[in-house]
């Protein structure tokens, strides 16, 4: 198990990371989730013993992850947010380089490069260099050097900048794999749509500091409402007195557009509805969504995710 | 073990599967160090080189005659006789380098000067500033040709002729007396020393690289100790320096005839020190650089200023003497003096000593140099 406690980091005077702690375990996915600037990189730099920490400490399985050249890293495999691949190399050379710097070598390092290579759908381009390959299989490539020595966590820093959607999609269906094979795995993101769809858990992180750090749900429970009713409506709607409603959570109205918060879309859809029937107010349309991972970090930070 | 012949390996695949800093590195000091060579090769001419020099006679006197025709006959000019503003004109443009003009009357007068003090013919000199040195040589050589043609005159017919006193005998001292100086030791010499340099310039620059790719993010997360990763720099720079230092001496040796003529151990070690120089000249670089493009200009610019003081370019004798000894603490200096000593000059291994314990002394100040402000964390 991956155990952040209490990290912090400071360059100069300003504080890039206070006081954050979290874990990880096997088979589970842990986004952590944040705008640009946030920290996110500093905490896996952390994480992987690249910066040490001014406090607080990180550990692996309760090994604390120690000097440069710890054993204990090579648990760990990191996947840099930059492609970290050499273009003059050959996939499968760049395979073997990283490998050699976890002490593998002969059959043992041959047979990882082909496992590593097959998880990726890079078998057949073993021998291309990567200045031949797209993005998305530069990406593919660039996790698979982090998993070359099989390690049980692995980091990922902003797996997914630059990909097209079908690369995206089989570097989710690799770390579902992963997952399923009882990896710990920590992901970077400023993406919520990656955060949602992957992870188990998520931590929320503004301006260094956890916000949140929950299963989706859990971070839903935190919204006033977890369903919500967009309704162009005529006429201006007393929102107090229909905030008043029981099954109604939150209601503002902007522009003539009104929306309800609700807990349940089916039961509670209808007595919205009606509750504007009954005063008068001529309904044109209506819409219905459901929270996301903006609205939370929305409502926990008064922010845009991408702000 | 693994991890360290891992990354020395890689390091020795990618310089040599970049064609354009091989060319750079390899092709380039070659090719500058055979024109160098070329252009101060004492005997790329079968004949000697003569001075074009021009002669302005407006005297009709016999003494005149004779001192023109004792310079035509000298092999290191190449004297023609014209009038004055023809011969002017030729200096203004460089056509020849100097221009004597023996006035009218100077027989006479020159013949009385001898003897007597009081007024003496003034001859005139018109020389091409930009070789001056010139002025020296026709002076004297002027000297030399009036004082025989004028104490032939005044002592009569079959009398005596005041000649110079002694004759010259010039012996080159090189390694062997049977040994000619070759220019191409020193050039091969001073443009070797300038682009493996160069290559130790990339070193730095492709560090910075990493860093800015995040490979040197995916090698610090290996568990590698920070020592191992700056060693494995120090020994594939220095791997490099060595092969591109032995492709350059193979095609000098092989091709313009230059000879380790001194100790070929104190060669190898001149060799090796330097080439440890520039790998700790390379890790500097990286140490003190904040992106790529700046720290190869800036660096490029260090580079050329060490290897200008170091009498890459000119030797360092043609330097004035503060500069001569400003040099002594220059790297370089010492790298193209070793060079020079275990090649041409034929020196033994203790003369290889010196160069070799500065250079390593300087591989230290810069390695350490290195460390101190290398930023871990960037």
């Amino acid at each position: 198990m991956l155990q952040a406690i209490e990290l912090r980091k400071s360059y100069g005077a300003r504080e890039v990371v206070s006081g954050v702690s979290f874990s990880a375990t096997p088979g589970e996915i842990v986004g952590l989730l944040g705008p640009n600037g946030a920290g996110k990189t500093t905490i896996v730099s952390m994480l992987c013993g690249l910066v040490a920490p001014d406090s607080g400490s990180v550990s692996i399985a309760g090994a604390p992850i120690g000097s440069d050249a710890s054993p204990v890293k090579r648990k760990i495999g990191l996947v840099p947010q930059d492609l970290a691949l050499y273009d003059e190399l050959s996939a499968q050379r760049n395979l073997e380089l990283f490998g050699a710097l976890y002490g593998m070598s002969g059959v043992t390092l041959q047979t990882r490069c082909r496992q590593a290579l097959e998880l990726v759908g890079l078998t057949d381009r073993a021998k291309d260099k990567p200045k031949t390959f797209s993005g998305g299989m530069q990406r593919r490539l660039n996790m698979a050097c982090a998993l070359i020595h099989d390690p049980e966590i692995l980091l990922l820093d902003e797996p997914t900048v630059g990909v097209d959607p079908q690369s995206r999609n089989a570097i989710f269906d690799n770390l579902e794999t992963l997952k399923a094979r009882g990896k710990t795995l920590v992901y970077t993101t400023h993406y919520m749509e990656e955060a949602e769809r992957l992870c188990d858990r998520v931590v929320i992180i503004d301006h260094g500091k956890i916000v949140a750090n929950d299963t989706l749900p859990g971070l839903y429970r935190l919204l006033p409402a977890v369903e919500s009713l967009e309704i162009e409506v005529e006429g201006a709607v007393d929102t107090s007195m229909l905030a008043r409603e029981p099954v109604v959570k939150s209601a503002r109205q902007t522009n003539g557009r009104l929306t309800v918060g609700i807990e349940d879309l089916s039961h509670d859809a209808p007595i919205v509805l009606a509750w504007l029937e009954a005063h008068r107010h001529k309904v044109r349309s209506v819409a219905s969504g459901h929270a996301t991972l903006e609205n939370v970090f929305l409502a926990l930070t008064g922010r845009q995710l991408r702000d | 073990m693994h991890a360290f012949i891992a990354l020395v390996r890689k390091d020795l695949v990618l310089y040599f599967s970049n064609r354009r800093a091989m060319l750079v590195n390899i092709a380039a000091p070659i090719v500058i160090a055979a024109f160098f060579g070329a252009l101060f090769d004492p005997g790329s001419s079968k004949r000697p080189l003569r001075i074009p020099v021009a002669v302005v006679n407006q005297d009709a006197s016999e003494i005149a005659r004779d001192v023109v025709g004792g310079m035509k006959k000298d092999g290191s000019f190449d004297i023609r006789e014209l009038d004055e503003p023809e011969a002017l004109a030729l200096v203004r443009t460089g056509k020849v380098r100097a221009a004597v003009v023996l006035p009218k009357g100077f027989g006479d007068e020159a013949a009385r000067a001898l003897f007597r003090p009081g007024n003496k013919p003034a001859v005139t000199v018109y020389f091409d500033p930009s070789q001056a040195m010139t002025l020296a040589v026709v002076r004297g050589l002027l000297t030399q040709r009036v004082v025989e043609a004028v104490s032939a005159a005044a002592s009569g017919s079959g009398g005596l002729r005041l000649e110079m006193p002694f004759e010259t005998r010039e012996q080159e001292v090189t390694s062997r007396a049977d040994r000619k100086y070759n220019s191409y030791a020193h050039s091969f010499a001073g443009m070797g020393v300038q682009f493996i340099l160069f290559m130790g310039i990339d070193l730095g620059v492709s560090l910075l690289l990493m860093r800015r790719l995040g490979l040197w993010k995916r090698l610090r997360a290996a568990p590698l100790s920070r020592s191992m990763l700056l060693t494995t720099l120090i020994v594939s720079g220095a791997l490099i320096a060595t092969l591109i230092l032995l492709i350059i001496y193979t095609v000098a040796i092989a091709v313009f005839g230059v000879r380790i003529e001194g100790s070929v151990t104190g060669f190898v070690g001149v060799g090796i020190a330097f080439s440890i120089l520039t790998a700790s000249f390379g890790l500097l670089i990286a140490a003190l650089g904040r992106t790529p493009e700046a720290a190869r200009g800036l660096a490029i610019f260090a580079t050329l200023i060490l290897v200008m003081l170091g009498g890459a370019w000119v030797p360092t004798f043609v330097f004035p003497e503060w500069l001569q000894t400003v040099s002594l603490f220059v790297p370089t200096r010492w790298a193209v003096d070793g060079l020079d000593a275990m090649t041409w000059r034929g020196l033994g291994f203790d003369a290889a000593l010196g160069p070799i314990a500065v250079m390593l002394g300087f591989s230290v100040l810069f390695g350490g140099l290195a460390i101190m402000r290398f930023d871990w964390e960037k």
